[in-house]
């Protein structure tokens, strides 16, 4: 029998845990507490499903891409909308939650790091809904290459706050994000955006995204009466591969495999595959695998979805990958890139660049698969957010 | 007896207080930190940090930030800077506080990381990213040796959490004095002593405050209520502002004897 995972300091296996400053250890306890409340109380639980039906628009469709299925004439495949999700992405389900978890813990001030700025969408999005005061930190470099993403939060009310500091990235983001929260922590709320960070962020992360996994799972089950073979998604912290992951852990016959970014490649040390190509470490607030040299300084990662730029792994990952529970592969930009045309030229689907990592990957496991095998994709987000770079590279 | 304990019996037994200095180690290089010890022992400073530069310093305001850039781009590494700090102990006896977070300590490997950071010549570590929930895995290498385990303390941390926290440490308790990052507020006199009164209930250790300390005038009020202070972003931020002046050791020294003075 599996044990239950996190233990009570959050760890997975040799992973995870709460790395943290002694300034931040109460509000983490305050609120791994509030959480472990709010996850037994049937009104939080309520509220949560009434605005991820209601305001998000679940449940998202498992799409049978027919047309994707017979060009490369192997297993079938199916999409997680989860680019139907309100705001463009899988991210609101895991902001609806904390907001609303912000809210009945007396927080009225949340803030944000982001990356392609799809959390940071998300976190502004839900901010406005519950008349939160929101602040999003963002690096220079991103705010440069996800502009709209940059006005669809100043629209929604939130202040983005420029990072220089280090490379100009989520990661550096996420140390701001981190800083600030340590100057304010007793009227604010961090809401990270992945399953990474200090206990309990990875598992309540984990846990509100998880609607996705149990959704695809009732789905493929109604749809081909049983499981799938493959789960592909791609992994930037991991909080979509999670959420989908996460209820068929115990599902054996379930392979999963993570995407990790493999940039120029992962012979060139521009990447972002920190399971691939990574070593143990410490950073943000837990053990995982991270870019890093070997004095132990963290290495910038490289990608061309903004999303899946970070140098580290949500800890639960590590352990699926420790355990051999769930496979990592690493897909390049240029794949990445082709599987963006492929599926939008032959769905009538814009994937988001990130989501593109996944969909490169199934192009390759396909057609090696005979026609009674099934893959479910997760189509973490939509691409419009991407069509500058896109155009930008194929010259349109 | 540790170099840390005697230091503060002697400060007892003469009615002082201790003087900490935190310095970002290779800013603006190893030499230059070596020279900047050596300096401040001679200027009547009871303890050195040594602070040991980190890619993503989350609990540092943009001073400490800076250095440790500064530092990192000038090729320092846990490794140079231990060997830095036995080339000290051939001349100083100042105690050592080796100041951090802990992948760079992790990524060296805990057991050999006691073992090197004793024999250069290290009296305590403290690492910001370390609390005690997660602090076995290094104690278990770093206690036996006799190295002290400088624990923080902050002004959320609870009653219940600061006997849990003084259970595990040794040698002084650092108390943090505002609810932020290194050198970017002042802290309250007021929260302070209130907050020192609640450590002192629990506990016999020493107490230094720090994370906020600028001036003399600011060291002078705090040092009354604890057994030190610490100044760390303003004397980094001195050697950062002086680094092309030739006598940069004796404007850093003088400060540093200005302080002492505004406490004793
Ligand atoms: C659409 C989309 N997919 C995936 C990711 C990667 O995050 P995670 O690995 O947490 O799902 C992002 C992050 O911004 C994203 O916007």
């Amino acid at each position: 029998m599996q044990k239950r995972l996190p233990d009570k300091h959050g760890h997975f296996g040799i992973f995870g845990g709460r790395y943290a400053a002694e300034t931040l250890m109460p509000a983490l306890i305050e609120m791994e507490e509030a959480y472990r409340k709010a996850q037994k109380d049937k009104t939080f639980q309520a509220e949560f499903n009434y605005y991820l039906k209601q305001y998000a628009g679940r449940e998202t469709p498992l799409y049978f891409a027919r047309r994707l299925t017979e060009k490369l004439g192997g297993a079938k495949i199916y999409l997680k909308r989860e680019d139907l999700n309100h705001t463009g992405s899988h991210k609101l389900n895991n902001t609806l939650g904390q907001a609303l978890l912000a809210k009945r813990m007396g927080k009225n001030r949340v803030i944000a790091e982001t990356g392609a700025g799809q959390h940071g969408v998300a976190t502004a999005t839900v901010a406005a809904l519950f008349g939160m005061a929101c602040h999003i930190f963002m690096g220079k470099e991103d705010i440069r290459r996800q502009a709209p993403n940059v006005f669809r939060m100043k629209i929604l009310g939130a202040e983005v706050v420029p990072v220089a500091s280090g490379t100009a990235t989520l990661k550096d983001a996420m140390n701001e994000a981190m800083r600030q929260w340590v100057s304010r922590v007793r009227d604010t709320f961090y809401v990270i955006g992945t399953t990474a960070g200090p206990h309990p962020y990875p598992m309540m992360v984990r846990n509100f995204q998880s609607v996705i996994g149990r959704e695809a799972k009732r789905q493929i089950l109604k749809g081909e009466g049983r499981l799938p073979d493959f789960l592909i998604a791609c992994v930037g912290g991991g909080s979509n591969a999670m959420g989908l992951f996460y209820p068929f852990r115990k599902d054996l016959q379930v392979r999963m495999i993570g995407v990790e970014a493999a940039g120029y490649g992962l012979d060139t040390g521009k990447h972002a595959a920190s399971i691939s190509a990574g070593s143990i470490g410490v950073l943000h607030g837990n053990r995982t695998y991270l870019l890093q040299d070997e004095y132990g300084q963290v290495h910038d990662a490289h990608s061309i979805a903004a999303g899946l730029d970070y140098p580290g792994v949500g800890p639960e990952h590590a352990y699926f990958s420790q355990s051999g529970r769930a496979r990592y592969v690493a897909v390049k930009d240029d794949e990445a890139m082709e599987a963006f045309r492929v599926l939008s030229q032959c769905e009538g689907i814009i994937p988001a660049m990130e989501s593109s990592h996944a969909v490169a990957y199934a192009l390759k496991l396909a057609p090696e698969l005979s026609k009674n095998k099934i893959i479910i994709i997760n189509l973490s987000g939509r691409g419009d957010k991407d069509a500058e770079v896109v155009a930008e590279k194929m010259g349109v | 007896m540790g170099r840390i304990e005697e230091k503060f019996n002697e400060l007892k037994a003469t009615g002082k207080k201790a003087l900490v200095v935190y310095l970002t180690a290779g800013d603006p290089d190893l030499e230059k930190t070596r020279e900047f010890v050596l300096a401040m022992d001679r200027a009547g400073v009871d303890i050195c940090e040594i602070g040991v530069p980190f890619s993503d310093p989350t609990a540092d305001g943009p001073i400490i930030q800076a250095a440790s850039q500064r530092a990192l781009k000038g090729g320092a590494n846990l490794r140079k800077i231990l060997k830095m700090i036995k080339k000290i102990r051939n001349i100083s006896q100042i105690p050592i506080v080796l100041f951090g977070y802990y992948n760079p300590i992790y990524s060296y490997g805990n057991r050999k990381f006691a073992a090197a950071a004793r024999d250069a010549g290290v009296d305590g570590i403290l690492v910001v990213d370390l609390p005690p929930e997660e602090s076995e895995e290094l104690k278990i290498y770093t206690d036996p040796l006799g190295m002290d385990f400088i624990s923080l303390i902050a002004p959320t941390t609870s009653n219940a959490r600061i006997e849990e926290i003084v259970n595990n440490a040794s040698g002084f308790l650092y108390y943090i004095s505002i609810t932020g990052v290194t050198g970017t507020a002042k802290p309250s006199v007021e929260n302070v002593k209130a907050d020192i009164k609640r450590i002192r209930r629990l506990s016999n250790l020493p107490v230094v405050v720090g994370f906020g300390i600028t001036s003399p005038e600011q060291a002078g009020q705090i040092a009354p209520l604890a057994d030190g202070v610490v100044i760390g972003s303003a004397i980094v931020k001195m050697i950062e502002k002086n680094s092309s002046e030739k006598n940069l050791l004796q404007i850093v020294s003088s400060f540093a004897m200005e302080v002492k003075k505004a406490i004793s």
